[in-house]
């Protein structure tokens, strides 16, 4: 363990962890029959497909090129023929473009490194290495799917000071980056390097929280042969996982409102992304797969698989040992920000870390009730906001009030709804007021 | 396999909810009941009942017939009003008068704004107010405190110790010509003294404020800010002149204080959203009732303070914002 423990300082809650598959070892899952990849894997721009109908297309091969500048390339994750480019089921309900590949044996593309040496020596430079990034299609894995390069080059007259890798993993129920520093410590710790060396920091510092004590050890022990990382414990604390917290939590900065982590020159990844850039940079080797933790109280066995990206849900539930009869909820991330899928057939994509099974009994949310002004809404809330006024202003569409009292700043963690004692949906209402508002921003700024 | 239940996150959520506050704060004023029955005896058990009983079905008539919306009568929150109102009147209270008062509490100063949560003042005090001003002969002879066990005599009246002050002070007393008439500090920790039902017993309440803190139904902020603007107010004007002062510890451990700090002014639906803005109503809170103690026409002061103080809570939300991820303290929000 190193330093003492530190945590972020406003608001935050703790509900239970539930990390039924911290001990189940990362099992790589049988390739799926067919791959169904979306288009619209990160945030910002969806992809726009470069392959047709019928071609043939091998693992690795770029299948979908950035669709603007906050945007990804996507690349085959099985070998075999495109099957068709239509509308595909996404993880929100709606059918959106995607490519639908027939799995046929699996077939590399030649350029990728499939040893399984662990390659230490950083040949790219910085610039090369920004570019690899981005040609492999590398997003932040925490969930956030934002294009990786682009929050490796600041804006101008900004600089790195500190790297901050997130091995937080706050969300209950999800193991992926647990498991991932077990099993993969050196990777990210070089992955780490190499972030370093493209952004030009001198320092890194891995956070994780202390219900991972084996995580922390391992990856302190691993980071003493690595020149400027360190790992440092932290309380466990929800939602510490979000940058604004990390930071806050791990150097005491505070990232002013409606800027973003660089102004106090700080660029947070996280651990399996920072896995994502080993590969990509050392092997040569896109985003095509990820680990996804499968879990839930009645899941039969709680893993943490491999998987293809565009591999479906449902394969990854059989692996598992099948959909518990009591199931009544499927989410596609972790309990507090994860969101409930409508079908069993929604591909796994780059930004899925878990899929949660819900038992009926915990699937439905409790009768709203009047709100009694306990205030606990605004005591939890990690950025200092009153939700019960922001979702007030948004229930009587009064969004000059929801912007002045700076809904914009919610990081939709959910901390007020779970505390809520009258049970009121309170981020349902909170993000009505974000989309709102953030409209009534862009129009004014068209004027 | 079933339905899927598709909804927005989070989709856990912890395990606090309206009803376990409500009975939370019902379990806080067991102490103060159990001694509010041990001194006043089966008169005190006839006006708790009574109130909770008429407080609950209120409510009950108006959301059934009246709102003809949902009946929410289990939710503890009517019963909690039932209880604060019979603390907050003498045990020898006409029963007719406990249900006019539960009718008041509830039916004008709750359901007439829309019910939980959307009242602006204290229901209980309301009532107790409204009572106070109706009926000042019945709610201002308080029984004597007599321990059950002495047997159930018709209960002698007399006054309450901030009546004797001020009585004795209005007539050219000094505090230590008062002070041989008043109760010690031990009997008013206990409970030995005149005064509402529940607001005698300075332990009992104490201990039932502890239970909420623990719980996390109340924090510090209220009480303290409200009890040590009392001392410090209160202590100022002693140390200047003690012969026309009472002193400090007596104005803590008489009358309502302690009841208001602990169960009136953290009621949460009638106090401000954030701790800054908890600290000023403390004080508020604090600096009124010591000012109607003193100068005013009443002996006892909280309930008026508190329910001035009720009424610039939605003032005090303006004002007082919780600190900002990100925004320094003291810089200008920027507005659009």
């Amino acid at each position: 363990m190193t330093g003492r423990l530190k945590t972020f300082t406003l608001g935050g809650i703790h509900p239970e962890e539930n990390k039924l598959s911290a001990n189940a070892p990362i099992e790589v899952l049988p390739l799926p029959k067919q791959a169904i990849i979306p288009m619209g894997q990160n945030l910002g721009a969806p992809s726009k497909p470069i392959v047709s109908r019928g071609d043939f297309v091998k693992v690795g091969q770029l299948i979908a090129e950035a669709g603007g500048f906050i945007s990804a390339n996507i690349h085959a994750p099985v070998s075999g023929k495109v099957l068709k480019i239509d509308n595909v089921p996404d993880a929100s309900g709606y059918k959106r473009p995607g490519i639908v590949i027939n799995a046929e044996g699996d077939e590399w593309d030649e350029n990728i490194d499939r040893s399984k040496d662990v390659k230490e020596e950083i040949e790219l430079d910085s610039k090369e290495i920004i570019e690899r990034i981005k040609e492999k299609g590398l997003v932040g894995m925490g969930g956030a799917t934002f294009p990786t390069n682009v929050k490796l080059m600041p804006p101008p007259g900004k600089v790195a000071e500190y790297l901050l890798i997130n091995g937080v993993e706050c969300e209950p129920y999800l193991t992926s980056d647990h498991r991932l520093m077990l099993e993969k410590g050196k990777e990210i710790l070089i992955g780490t390097s190499i972030l370093m060396k493209a952004l030009k920091v001198e320092k890194a510092i891995i956070g994780i929280e202390n219900n991972k004590p084996d995580a922390i050890n391992h990856m302190t022990e691993l980071a003493k042969s690595y020149e400027g990382i360190e790992v440092q414990s932290l309380k466990v604390q929800y939602p510490q996982g979000g940058e604004k917290q990390l930071i806050k939590a791990v150097l005491n900065r505070e990232v002013p409102s409606g800027k973003l982590p660089i102004e106090v020159g700080c660029v947070v990844q996280n651990v399996g992304t920072a896995y994502a850039v080993y590969e990509a940079v050392q092997k040569n080797k896109p985003l095509i797969e990820r680990v996804v933790t499968v879990t839930g109280k009645a899941v039969r066995k709680p893993s943490n698989f491999m998987v293809r990206i565009g591999t479906p849900v449902r394969e990854l539930i059989d692996a598992a040992e099948g959909l518990p009869e009591s199931t009544g909820k499927i989410i596609n991330g972790g309990p507090m920000m994860g969101k409930a899928l409508t079908s069993l057939e929604v591909p796994v994509v780059k930004g899925s870390s878990g899929i949660l099974l819900m038992q009926e009994n915990e699937s439905r949310r409790k009768p709203e009730n009047s709100c009694i002004r306990c205030s606990k809404c605004t005591y939890v809330c990690p950025m200092g906001l009153e939700p019960f006024l922001l979702a007030k202003a948004a229930k009587l569409g009064r969004f000059d009030l929801a912007e002045n009292e700076l809904v914009m700043d919610c990081i939709e963690c959910g901390s007020c709804q779970y505390t809520c004692p009258a049970s009121i949906p309170l981020l349902d209402y909170l993000r009505l007021g974000k989309t709102m508002v953030g409209t009534i921003i862009r129009n004014r700024k068209k004027k | 396999m079933n339905m899927l239940t598709v909804s927005g996150s989070p989709h856990i959520h912890g395990d606090e909810s309206t009803k376990k506050i409500m009975y939370g704060v019902v379990y806080a004023m067991i102490p103060a009941m159990l001694v509010s029955v041990y001194y006043f005896g089966l008169d005190a058990l006839r006006v708790l009942l009574l109130a909770s009983v008429a407080a609950i079905f209120f409510e009950w008539l108006i959301q059934k017939y009246l709102i003809k919306g949902p009946v929410t009568i289990m939710d503890g929150s009517a019963l909690v009003t039932g209880i604060l109102l019979a603390f907050n009147v003498p045990s020898n209270l006409p029963s007719w008068m406990v249900i006019v008062g539960a009718l008041v509490a509830i039916g004008m100063a709750k359901m007439s704004f829309g019910g939980l949560g959307k009242n602006i003042f204290n229901p209980a005090l309301v009532a107790r107010v409204f009572l106070l001003i109706s009926f000042p002969v019945q709610m201002t002879s308080w029984p004597k405190p007599q321990a059950i066990i002495n047997g159930l005599t018709d209960a002698i009246t007399g006054p309450t110790p901030l009546g004797i002050v001020k009585e004795g002070l209005d007539a050219g007393k000094t505090m230590s010509e008062i002070t041989p008439e008043l109760p010690t500090y031990m009997q008013s920790l206990l409970g030995q003294m005149g005064g509402s039902m529940g607001e005698v017993s300075a332990i009992a309440l104490i201990l039932g404020g502890l239970y909420m803190l623990i719980r996390k139904i109340i924090t510090w902020h209220i009480p303290v800010s409200m009890l040590l603007t009392v001392v410090v107010f209160s202590g100022i004007l002693w140390g200047i002149d003690p012969e026309h002062y009472a002193d400090p510890v007596f104005h803590l451990l008489t009358g309502g204080m302690l009841l208001g700090a602990i169960f009136m002014a953290t009621d949460m639906v009638t106090s401000p959203m954030t701790r800054g803005g908890q600290l000023l109503f403390g004080f508020g809170v604090g600096l009124l009732t010591i000012l109607i103690r003193i100068w005013g026409a009443y002996p006892e002061g909280v309930s008026f303070a508190i329910l001035l103080m009720n009424a610039v809570v939605p003032l005090i939300n303006r004002g007082f914002k919780p600190r900002r991820f990100g925004i320094k303290p003291g810089v200008e929000i920027k507005t659009s």
